[in-house]
């Protein structure tokens, strides 16, 4: 069991965290949630005993991890945000060398070994140095290395960062095939990552702790919000200002282009989000017609986990980002 | 303690494999052989006399201001470039095994590079009768000499992630205590007594004199104690609120 108590850290004059506190209960995955920046690896940092914290404490299984830090540091595997390795070691080596320091009895490093490189699937990298692995490879090195002991509690710090899709999907599993047995933190700026994998979403931003429960309770919390997505045929300028100008409308942007194939010319793509319980289509349709626009799409979709995220995290300062590119 | 020299060792080990899988640890036993080599057999015969002062005193002391912080300079500060010290000291392993594993790995390579020397003192041996006891003294001095540059190279090496930048600053601090006693003759006798004390160069030309001296000895151990205890510091400075 994880408790975090109070955390407060300080970087010089920049605060990355103020007043953090959540508990994680043995055997459950938690997603750490957060923009770049939001202070989830300087958590990372503390709960690992990488670093004190400016105030607070953070107790593993009751013990404080500055006090006991040896202790603590003996019952947490951890891969870094970045995950650094030794380049110029192999595999084996690498994993060897942690054994070592982990104060394992020497009869089990090979067997141990053997059950990483199965786990984590490194069976045919054993030749190489860790420098010449691909970026998904290292990962699981990275991995790899966490778990080689066993530990009752693992800290994953963006561990499918610069993957491709088909590496994510590996990591992912990776992930929870491990994680059944085990606290587990994961940090992660990736959404369906803590959707496919958490049993508890934390959101943190700007070191503060925004929102706490399960995927599908933040779900449930966003309920009734409503994403509308339209084009219009018009002039862009006014049409936003129309859309803007709507009693209801929680945010305005212009619609994400990445999937979608680009406006036609003359026209706009507009997100619209709507405060709860407001349906607006028939207000937009009115706003359209009076002003002789063409409408030529409208859609309406219940809130994803990413507009969750979105809300909490961008919402903060919803005014300067009201009809930003979003 | 058992656990203590085990992790210890485990750090001697790796890096001693780094040096030499890497082309470093080659180079520079290479280069320092190259060198040294020149001066002695450059000199030998002009000078006719079996002796080895002018290596002891002048040319190896020169030659290790180099190339200590060449050395030293990327053990720590590469761990820290690379992100890898976060995953060293989050291992239940303590701050000071780091260092002296890392600090025994440089020692073994100076070791190593002085041991490969041994050619010049059998050469004068078979030349002439040198005095043994200061053959001893001087190589003696040397080590010691060469582990207070390694202890100050690992301590500048913690303070930076940028390699050149612990070059530089090892290397201003090696030339520093090795040239207060070549400057002393323009300060007067009570500060050029107290300066003489603190120079490395000082204590060097007492033991290759062949009398070895427990102050001197003192001296560099309390030396190489006192760079490595501020080693650790840096190192743990990551832990100051």
């Amino acid at each position: 069991m994880i408790e975090v108590r109070n955390l407060t850290k300080d970087y010089g004059a920049n605060r990355a965290i103020e007043n953090v506190n959540f508990t994680v209960p043995t055997g459950q995955i938690l997603g750490f949630l957060g923009p770049n920046g939001a202070g989830k690896t300087t958590t990372m940092k503390i709960i690992t005993g990488f670093m004190p914290p400016t105030e607070g404490q953070v107790l593993v299984d009751n013990m404080d991890a500055i006090d006991h830090s040896l202790e603590v540091r003996r019952k947490i595997g951890y891969l870094p945000e970045n995950t650094p390795l030794y380049t110029d070691m192999d595999i084996i080596g690498y994993l060897t060398f942690v054994q070592r320091l982990r104060g394992l009895p020497k009869s089990e490093h090979a067997v141990r070994t053997k059950r990483m490189i199965e786990l984590c699937g490194l069976g045919e990298m054993l030749k190489k140095d860790i420098g010449e692995l691909s970026k998904g490879y290292r990962q699981r090195v990275g991995v790899a290395q966490a778990m080689i002991h066993d530990p009752e509690i693992l800290i994953l710090d963006e561990p499918t960062v610069g993957l491709d899709p088909n590496q994510i999907v590996e990591i992912r599993d990776l992930i929870k095939e491990l994680g059944r047995a085990k606290t587990l933190i994961l940090c992660t700026h990736i959404l369906p990552e803590v959707d496919a994998t958490c049993d508890r979403v934390l959101i943190i931003n700007r070191g503060k702790i925004v929102a706490d429960g399960s995927p599908g309770q933040l779900r449930a919390a966003a309920s009734g919000h409503y994403r509308l997505t339209v084009e219009i045929k018009g002039p862009s300028d006014q049409i936003r200002a129309a859309l803007v100008g709507i009693s209801g409308a929680a945010r305005v942007a212009i619609a994400d282009r990445d999937g979608a194939e680009p406006p036609l010319a003359g026209c706009a793509r507009f997100v619209v989000e709507s405060a709860p319980g407001k349906d607006l289509r028939e207000t937009v349709f009115g706003i359209v017609r009076d002003r002789q626009w063409i409408l030529l799409e409208m859609h309406r979709e219940a809130t994803r986990l990413e507009d969750v995220f979105r809300q909490l995290t961008v919402g903060a300062d919803a005014g300067s980002s009201m009809g930003g590119d979003s | 303690m058992n656990a203590v020299l085990a992790n210890t060792w485990t750090f001697t080990i790796k890096e001693l494999r780094s040096f030499f899988n890497s082309a470093v640890a080659y180079v520079i036993l290479t280069l320092f052989l190259f060198i040294t080599g020149w001066f002695f057999a450059s000199n030998l015969f002009l000078a006719n006399q079996a002796d080895l002062r002018d290596i002891f005193g002048a040319i190896v002391p020169m030659i290790l201001l180099f190339f200590v912080p060449a050395i030293t300079m990327r053990m720590i500060a590469e761990e820290k470039k690379s992100g890898t010290i976060e995953l060293l000291v989050t291992l239940p392993v303590r701050d000071v095994e780091i260092v002296l594993g890392k600090y025994l790995a440089a020692l073994i390579l100076l070791g190593s590079a002085l041991a490969l020397t041994f050619a010049y003192p059998l050469t004068i041996s078979l030349l002439g009768s040198p005095d043994h006891g200061a053959l001893v003294g001087g190589y003696l001095g040397l080590f010691l000499m060469g582990a207070a540059y390694l202890a100050i190279g690992l301590f500048t090496s913690g303070l930076t992630p940028n390699q050149i930048v612990a070059f530089i600053t090892g290397f201003v601090i090696i030339f520093v205590l090795f040239m207060l006693d070549k400057v002393i003759v323009v300060f007067p006798a009570t500060i050029a007594s107290i300066l003489e004390y603190i120079s490395v160069g000082y204590h060097l030309e007492n033991l290759a004199r062949g009398v070895i001296d427990s102050r001197d000895v003192l001296y560099y151990l309390s030396l190489i104690g006192l760079f490595l205890f501020l080693a650790v510091r840096s190192l743990e400075s990551r832990k100051w609120r």
